[in-house]
């Protein structure tokens, strides 16, 4: 902590007492702008996948 | 050389090749505005006089709650001109900002009520604010539920473009609720007429915050809408030309 208002890393944490609010709004606010993306990229992997079946089907059928 | 025009990328093949393109610098804008938002945020802005630390949920919740209205009315714009124009592209764009502006609209409650509790002593109230801001989190899945029940695209599209754009009059009363009632909720935390009642630096990293949510939004949707593409064209010869293509590339490399 460069500045003066933070003076260790468990006064950072403790947030003069407000930690468990801060700390609870950040977390769940990380955790579904983790889980999102990875969800939106699995649909598109698993689209990408499907076509990839349906392109090799058809070219078997030619 | 073709020319570009606003129709340009309408054309779902040629918006997969610009998204594609876009991802990785999307995601490091991301990344590097929410990183020196969060450090002016946490280290360099002070303690708020009347607040505490408490207030340090502001970075998140002020953002989170704006893109929640601004993609709203993207997803009803955008479902709207799908449904006049018939342009494919549009509808594919509306259904794939939804869930991102649900989430958003999610942790702009739950932020809010983690700030409610140490700021007025209850985490929930039955606000104006509050109120319409659940609303348009529940406008925004039964547009999610309506959409996913219709199987055929086209009646999906159209369904979901009416429930969008009556639920657009949502988004101003959320705006102007401070305003028009005596909510528990603060006023606006920037307004163009008044000068800002922030320090600079809490101003500014709410600003970095934003333009890192704004990146992120942008990054999400347009791979979801690549999915979606991708699940309504795979029979399209682009889509299959494409396949085939990443297809035989990897095959030179194995």
């Amino acid at each position: 902590m460069s500045t003066s208002q933070w003076h260790s890393l468990s006064q950072f944490i403790a947030m003069d007492g407000y930690g468990l609010y801060i700390w609870g709004a950040y977390g769940v606010t990380l955790l579904c702008m983790v889980i999102e993306p990875l969800m939106a990229g699995h649909r598109r992997r698993q689209a990408w996948r499907s076509a990839q079946e349906m392109a090799a089907t058809e070219q078997e059928e030619l | 050389m073709s020319t570009l025009s606003w129709t340009t990328f309408a054309a779902p093949s040629k918006f997969e090749r610009l998204a594609s393109a876009l991802m990785p610098w999307l995601w490091t804008l991301c990344l590097i505005m929410s990183t020196a938002g969060l450090y002016t945020g946490f280290i360099v802005a002070p303690t708020d006089f009347q607040q505490g630390q408490s207030y340090r949920i502001i970075f998140i919740h002020v953002p989170a709650a704006w893109m929640s209205m601004v993609l709203y009315m993207a997803m009803a714009l955008w479902a709207a001109v799908g449904w006049a124009f018939k342009v494919r592209l549009a509808s594919m764009l509306a259904r794939a900002i939804a869930p991102t502006g649900a989430m958003f609209t999610f942790i702009a409650l739950w932020t809010g009520a983690f700030w409610g509790k140490p700021t007025w002593g209850a985490w929930w109230v039955w606000d104006a604010r509050l109120t319409s801001e659940l609303i348009l989190l529940f406008l925004y899945l039964g547009y999610m539920a309506l959409t996913e029940a219709i199987d055929d695209p086209r009646r999906s599209d159209a369904a979901g473009a009416l429930i969008a754009l009556v639920g657009a009059i949502n988004v101003p009363i959320i705006y102007f609720s401070v305003r028009w009632w005596n909510t528990l909720h603060q006023g606006a935390s920037i307004s163009m007429t008044a000068a800002p009642k922030m320090a600079s630096t809490m101003l500014t990293a709410m600003l970095l915050m934003t333009i890192g949510f704004w990146a992120y939004a942008f990054a999400v949707v347009f791979t979801r809408t690549r999915a979606i593409v991708l699940e309504r064209e795979r029979d399209t010869q682009w889509v299959q030309a494409l396949v085939n293509g990443r297809n035989e590339r990897n095959g030179h490399k194995e």
